[in-house]
Formats: C-alpha cells, sequence, structure tokens
C-alpha cells in the first residue's frame, strides 16, 4: 500500500468517525439532566415562566430534537460550530480565543514531559537496579500516582507563597500592560507550575514506560547479536534498544498530542489558566450545549488526525510497518 | 402631595450634607479625604454570563455590571433610599403616586444624554418584558408610568406598595439606554456585549476566563467621583487558590463567599487586612431546607417537620460547618429584613423532643433522600451533618447528589424530598419572602418559588395584604402574624442568616458602604 492509498483511507475513516462522535454527542449531552435555559435562569436567582420560555425560545430548545440535530449537523459540514447564547458569541470565536493559552500549557507540558520522560527512562534502563534507577522509579511512581490537583495546590503554596519565585495564577500580569519580550517572559513566568505540574504525571508516565520497553527490548536476541558482533555499548543501547523501544512511548505521545487542543481542566481550573479545558468544563456545569459540542468536536478531530500522524510515524521509526501493510 | 415622614427625614439630612460639601450621595460622609486614582484588583467567581444587567440578574453579573449599570436609587445598610439617578422623590399621600426628579447632566457611556424617557422605556417596557423581578411588580401594582419632562418621570400605582421604594435596586431595576435597544429583539442585540450604562465606570475590555477591565467613567455625573482609575475583576475558579492569590497580593478584594469558610480566619489576621460583613443588608441570604409537601407522607404532616426542626442542630451547622459565620433564623423573614419579628415558636435543639414529635406523627420509617445543593464542599458537609442528625432522630435517611443543573432541574420540579435552597430577601418581605410560601407561586420550572408546594390560604392572604397595607405600622402587623404562623408550621426548616465577608486590603477605604457592597460600592471606594 502507497502512502496516497494509506492516507486517504485513514482520511475517510477518520471523517465517518467523526461524524458518528458528533451525533453521539448531540444526543448524551442532552441526556444530562438541565438545559442552558433552566440554569442561567437559575443562576439568577429569580426566574418565572415567562423568562424560562423567552430563553429557550431564544436557545433554539423549543424546537423537535430532530431540527436540532439537524441545524447543528449542517452547520458543522458548513464549519460553522454554532453560537453560544449564553456567551453572546460564536462558538469558533470562543474556542479560537483560548486556543492559544491551551496549545502553549499542553504544548509546554508535552515537550517537558517527553524530553525528561524519555531521558529518565533511558538512564533508568541503563542502569537498572542501581540507585539512580531506584530514585528514577520512585519518583515516577510518586508523580502517577499523586493526584494532580494535590500538586498544584502544593507547588501554589511552596513555590508562589512561600518562596515567592512564581505567580500561583494566571496567563500573564494582569494590568501590567507588557508588550514584547516582556510579554513574553511574563507569560513564561506564569507558564512555569502549570506547564511543570500538568508534565510531571505524564513525565512520570514516559519514563516508566520508556524504561520498561528498554529493558525488554534490551533481552532481545538481535541485541544479543549485536553485542556478540562487537558493537558499542553506546551504540547498541541508542541505535538497537532505544530505538526499538520507543514505538509504545510514540503511541502514548501521540494520544496525548490528540489531547493538546482539549485542554487540562484540573490544571487549567486551579492554575486559573484560560485554555479550552476550562471553557469546556463551565459550558459543562452550565449545559451550554453549543460550546460543549464544538470543542468535543474540535478534540476529536485532533485525537483523529493525531492517530493518523502517529501512524505515519510507526512507518518511519519501524520500516517492518510499512512492509507488512 | 406630600412626601412621607420617613422620606422627608432623609432628604432634609440629605439636603443639609449637600449644603455642607460633604456627602451628595447621602450616603456617610469620609473621615478622610479620598485620593483620585489607583487600581484595585478584585476576584469575581464564577465569570459572569453577561454584563448587560437588564438581561441577567446573575450574582457574578450583579456584583460587576452594577458598576457599569444605575438605577434610580440606592441604599444605605440601613435600607433607606438615598439618590442615585433621581436626586429627589415624592410620594403622595395616599401612597399611590411616586414622583422621580432625575440628576441634570447624566450622560450614557456612548455620549448620549439620560432622559425621563431612558427611565420610562427601561421601567415600562424593557425591564417589564424580560426582568424576572420587576415584572410581576410592574404588571401587579403599577397602573401607569409616565414622563412629566426631560427630567421628571411618575409612576402610578393600582394600590399602596410599599416595596416599590425598595425595588429601584441597580440588579432590580437598573436604567437601559432606549436609544440602542428600543425596537430591537434585545437578548440578540450586538451591545450585550459592550454595555452601554451610565455608571461611574465603563467596561474597557474582557478577556474571557481571565478578567475585566472596568475604568474610570470621565463624564461620570457626580463631579469627583469615581476616585479609582480602574478595576480589574479576576477570574480564578479555584477557592484554594483565589485565596493564595490574596496571600501573594494578586488581588486586593476577596468578595464574599469567594473563599472557603476555613480560610476566612486565617486569611483575616494578615496584615493590611480588614473584613466586614456589612454590604448584603438588601440581599439578607436566608438559607433553609425544603420539605416537599406535595409528595405527601411524612413531610406533609406539621408534626414530622417539627420534629425535624427540634433534632437538628443548627447551632452546630453554623459554627463548625458554616466556620460561625451568620445568625441561627427565627422564622422566615431574616433579622436583617423590615417587618422581621422574633415573637414566634422557637426551636432549639432536643433530640427527645424530636424522637417524641416524629412519632407522633406516624412516621414508619419511610425512606427520605436529602437532595445535597452542589455548591461546594461546606454544602455537602452541611448535608452530612443534618442527615447524622435526622438519623438520631430516627428519620430513615440518605444524600442524593447531583451537579448544579440537575438540582435545578429536580428541585424546579418537584423531584426532591428534602433540599436546600438559599435566597435573597431582597429587603421587603413582599418582593423576597413571600414568593417562597403563597400557593401561587407553586410553579414547575422555578427553582426560587413555592419549591415544597406549601398550601395555606391564611398565609396567601396575610402576605396578600400586607404587600398592599398602607403604612408600615399595618404591614408589621400582618407580617407578625404570617411570622408567628410559619414558625409553627414549618413549611421549610430555616437553617442560617448567612454571612458572606468580604476580606480586602485595608488600604482599599470606603469599599463597602451600601446595602448591597461591592455591588455599586466602588463608585465610593478609594486607595491609599
Amino acid at each position: 500500500m502507497n502512502l496516497l492509498q494509506f492516507l486517504s483511507g485513514r482520511l475517510v475513516k477518520g471523517i465517518l468517525v467523526l461524524f458518528a462522535i458528533a451525533v453521539l454527542n448531540f444526543f448524551l449531552i442532552r441526556a444530562a439532566p438541565g438545559d442552558p435555559a433552566q440554569v442561567l435562569a437559575g443562576e439568577a436567582g429569580a426566574a418565572d415562566a415567562q423568562l424560562l420560555e423567552q430563553l429557550r425560545e431564544r436557545f433554539g430548545l423549543n424546537e423537535p430534537i430532530t431540527t436540532q440535530l439537524w441545524i447543528y449537523i449542517k452547520g458543522y459540514m458548513s464549519f460553522d460550530l454554532g453560537f453560544s447564547y449564553r456567551q453572546q458569541q460564536p462558538v469558533l470565536t470562543l474556542v479560537l480565543d483560548r486556543l492559544p493559552a491551551t496549545l502553549l500549557l499542553t504544548g509546554a507540558a508535552f515537550v517537558i514531559s517527553l524530553a525528561l520522560g524519555v531521558m529518565m527512562g533511558a538512564l533508568a534502563a541503563r542502569r537498572a537496579g542501581r540507585w539512580s534507577d531506584s530514585l528514577i522509579t520512585g519518583l515516577s511512581l510518586v508523580f502517577y500516582a499523586t493526584p494532580l490537583f494535590w500538586i498544584a495546590l502544593m507547588s501554589q503554596i511552596v513555590f508562589a507563597l512561600k518562596f515567592g519565585l512564581v505567580p500561583n495564577v494566571g496567563y500573564e500580569t494582569i494590568g501590567a500592560n507588557y508588550t514584547g519580550l516582556a510579554r513574553a517572559l511574563d507569560i513564561g513566568h506564569h507558564l512555569i507550575l502549570p506547564a511543570m505540574t500538568l508534565g510531571l504525571f505524564f513525565t512520570a508516565l514516559y519514563a516508566r514506560m520508556m524504561r520498561a520497553s528498554m529493558l525488554e527490548v534490551a533481552g532481545a536476541d538481535f541485541v544479543k547479536t549485536a553485542r556478540a558482533k562487537g558493537v558499542s555499548q553506546a551504540r547498541v543501547w541508542r541505535r538497537h534498544v532505544a530505538r526499538n523501544a520507543i514505538l509504545p512511548v510514540v503511541t502514548l505521545a501521540g494520544l496525548q498530542a490528540g489531547q493538546l487542543v482539549g485542554g487540562a481542566v484540573l490544571t487549567e481550573t486551579v492554575f486559573a489558566w484560560p485554555g479550552i479545558g476550562r471553557l469546556m468544563f463551565d459550558a459543562l456545569v452550565q449545559r451550554d450545549y453549543s460550546v460543549l459540542l464544538g470543542v468535543f468536536f474540535m478534540s476529536s478531530a485532533m485525537v483523529v488526525g493525531f492517530n493518523i500522524i502517529t501512524d505515519l510515524v510507526y512507518r518511519i521509526a519501524d520500516p517492518r510497518i510499512e512492509a507488512a501493510s | 402631595m406630600t412626601i412621607s415622614s420617613a422620606i422627608r427625614g432623609r432628604l432634609a439630612a440629605a439636603t443639609a450634607l449637600g449644603l455642607l460639601g460633604l456627602a451628595a450621595s447621602g450616603l456617610p460622609a469620609l473621615s478622610q479625604t479620598p485620593k483620585a486614582g489607583g487600581t484595585v484588583h478584585v476576584v469575581v467567581q464564577p465569570e459572569p454570563p453577561m454584563l448587560m444587567q437588564g438581561l441577567n440578574q446573575n450574582g457574578p453579573t450583579n456584583m460587576v455590571a452594577g458598576n457599569i449599570y444605575e438605577s434610580l436609587l440606592r441604599y444605605d445598610e440601613k435600607l433607606t433610599p438615598v439618590p442615585s439617578l433621581a436626586k429627589s422623590w415624592e410620594i403622595s399621600s395616599d401612597s399611590k403616586v411616586y414622583t422621580f426628579k432625575l440628576q441634570e447632566g447624566v450622560k450614557w457611556h456612548d455620549g448620549k444624554p439620560f432622559s425621563a424617557d431612558d427611565v420610562v422605556f427601561s421601567l415600562d417596557k424593557f425591564l417589564r418584558e424580560v426582568h424576572p423581578r420587576w415584572r410581576p411588580i410592574a404588571n401587579g401594582q403599577v397602573e401607569k408610568i409616565e414622563k412629566i419632562d426631560d427630567l421628571t418621570v411618575k409612576i402610578t400605582l393600582k394600590q399602596p406598595f410599599g416595596p416599590l421604594i425598595l425595588s429601584q435596586e441597580v440588579a432590580g431595576a437598573p436604567m437601559i439606554p432606549k436609544h440602542i435597544y428600543d425596537g430591537t429583539d434585545y437578548r440578540a442585540n450586538p451591545a450585550n456585549n459592550t454595555p452601554i450604562g451610565t455608571g461611574p465606570f465603563k467596561l474597557k475590555e474582557w478577556k474571557k476566563g481571565s478578567y475585566i477591565h472596568l475604568v474610570k467613567n470621565e463624564d461620570y455625573w457626580q463631579k469627583g467621583k469615581p476616585n479609582l482609575a480602574e478595576i480589574y475583576w479576576q477570574i480564578i475558579p479555584d477557592a484554594a487558590a483565589r485565596a493564595v492569590a490574596y496571600e501573594t497580593g494578586k488581588v486586593d478584594v476577596l468578595t464574599g463567599g469567594s473563599v472557603d469558610v476555613y480560610d476566612v480566619a486565617r486569611l483575616s489576621k494578615l496584615p493590611n487586612t480588614c473584613v466586614t460583613t456589612k454590604g448584603w443588608e438588601m440581599f439578607a441570604p436566608h438559607a433553609w431546607v425544603t420539605p416537599n409537601i406535595a409528595k405527601g407522607g411524612p413531610l406533609a404532616n406539621k408534626q414530622f417537620r417539627q420534629g425535624m426542626m427540634f433534632a437538628i442542630d443548627r447551632e452546630f451547622g453554623k459554627d463548625v460547618v458554616w466556620g460561625g459565620l451568620g445568625k441561627l433564623p427565627t422564622g422566615p423573614i431574616s433579622s436583617k429584613t423590615k417587618f422581621y419579628s422574633a415573637d414566634v415558636p422557637k426551636y432549639a435543639y432536643d433530640v427527645a423532643k424530636a424522637k417524641e414529635l416524629i412519632k407522633a406523627s406516624g412516621y414508619k420509617g419511610e425512606p427520605l433522600k436529602i437532595l445535597a445543593l452542589p455548591y461546594g464542599e461546606v454544602w455537602s458537609r452541611w448535608a452530612e451533618a443534618i442527615k447524622q442528625n435526622l438519623t438520631d432522630a430516627g428519620v430513615n435517611v440518605s444524600i442524593e447528589t447531583t451537579d448544579v443543573p440537575g438540582w435545578t432541574q429536580k428541585a424546579s420540579n418537584g423531584d426532591f424530598d428534602l433540599t436546600f435552597n438559599y435566597l435573597y430577601q431582597l429587603g421587603d418581605p413582599a418582593t423576597g419572602v413571600a414568593r417562597n410560601y403563597i400557593s401561587t407561586n407553586i410553579v414547575k420550572g422555578n427553582p426560587f418559588g413555592n419549591q415544597g408546594a406549601y398550601v395555606n390560604p391564611e398565609v396567601d392572604k396575610l402576605f396578600a395584604d400586607a404587600a398592599i397595607a398602607p403604612t408600615d405600622a399595618a404591614r408589621q402587623e400582618l407580617y407578625t402574624k404570617v411570622q408567628k404562623l410559619l414558625a409553627d408550621e414549618v413549611p421549610v426548616l430555616w437553617q442560617l442568616e448567612m454571612d458572606f465577608p468580604t476580606i480586602y486590603r485595608c488600604n482599599v477605604k470606603n469599599l463597602v458602604s451600601t446595602a448591597i457592597g461591592v455591588n455599586d460600592g466602588f463608585k465610593d471606594a478609594w486607595k491609599e
């Protein structure tokens, strides 16, 4: 199968999957109790039947469910993600407004965790059984097992409150009106805690996976053969072990990359990071259907897209996959 | 046409202060000279859905937008009306005609002049159509609203309605620009994203998910106000992170309810930190547990409900669950609200008496569920404490949890046995209390009406008569009767007159000077 056939096949499947997800999301959200009009009226602490009726009409909730579904699907087919009557803005505007903050956070966490995790995992595998292996394995276990929100709060108390090294919340210093490089540095300063917190979990995951995978490959026959042929230790680990051991890590990285756009609900909430994760969480508790569906759709599209990219990377990392297909 | 004695007294005081040049607003004079300029960072949570206060009256909306929009009146902490967009007003001797004289030289934020046309449009058209609190007053009590001249508006009532003078708070009756909204689809008007009010601050920027930036209205009608140059309302979703943000100096004001109750005492001890529970007099949030009487069974039995009142250790709820904040209520009307009476049957914690009453009610162990209010950890702990109390008194009770939309739907549709609720009293029982006990307000879809479906024609009549009684003395007599009656009937289990302390840096001066606190307080606030 050549690359073009491979790609077109994957794309067709991807579009079908996205359509199914979009329809499923539509019904799942409506299965939850309450609707956006009821929530909005309820939050006001005063509601009457007339207000509810006005809001339902505005939200289009008085239409039959099939009409609502048709309007939704038709909109998506023309790349219109709908309108949030609660926030009085098109969903695409809301999502695009939050996208840079989310990509910065999840992207930074992705890079930190992938680089650190792979290095730590490789180091632990090469030094299996020694104190450095125990230290890395122990730390990975702690970071993997500790709830993210707890790490987030503790890091705020230690690094922001006790030592005053970094700000505890926000995307930038509100009211400072920095521009250019000063603004970039300010955002970077605010990014440190949330990116490290979010990155720790994935670092632990990559480190554990890389270590286990490398140790497994290190015992394989082709590695023994390479050693028997007199290939240097460094070259064996780098060219033979690491390259083969990286495949499961690539799979995991692909899954994580697919979630980049979905944001990180917990981290964004605790650090008041204005990303898509918070937009989605707020939309969920407010039953803001159009925003939820929009974010779900974007996330699904990213997961499907990155799955295709992961498959492509597989073919590059391991040519046997291409040969087999 | 005469001015009522209370109003006359207030006007005399305001005139005297005005002559001395001390407090044109009628609010307390300051002991220090306010400084102009400065920026204040304030927490608002959750993020408001919109800032167009005529269309949305959520708590966070009111907190921010109450400094953008204005109404005819403001209220001091004793709920005495003081001038805002109305510089004076007269009430006829038969209490049916209210004449408001408007301030001169008021401009909307877009530079257009504010006039009586805007007042008539707001009260008679816009709010009558969309505002759930003003609508029943406009439709039920008002005969006509008319412009006398550009600076005079007359409201004629069908009958005397005392609460009218307390209904002109900025969230209850904000002034809406006629030139922007008249003839449009209000809810689709693009101006909803760029609110235009007459208030002391203008919206400069709303960075969704991060902050709302208000700047001083340089053309504000009251010379010298506001003092502050700008306000940043910061959106920080996590309560613990809000506390740390205050401790690290990121924010200057933690508005009521923005940190967990167990953090209040700790934060209060920080240097340069002031705390006040004032600024909630208009709202007087009152919390209770509603039994669903419509379901019948034990909940429809008065003795059973009285037994539950004796069974609940309300002092524990206040002191432990709520960290000592608030006060135990005696009945339906808060001690902060007009016409409160303590002359009612009382329910001190008494498990033996509770067991006795529950047994006498014929209760046979039918299982009951408490639908917890999903507003955070404190409410969950409260549900657990009350469940324990009721269990100790022999009630077979469990807790049901859900999220906010789930609660709203269940509470709106009577799909519960017992549930928590808390509501603002709005200064007058006619607008903020009667709604929870009168049979005409048993409405599906409304979680803030008579949720438990309590029906008592005598209560209906007392509330109806009290709302339109011509004098305060006559109203007091009727409200005293209805409080006594309801405290005996226990249609809901009153738990707490809630306090939501505002925590702020002491160098932010005069922050809370009205009955709605920070909701309209930044007009008078200044920074040292």
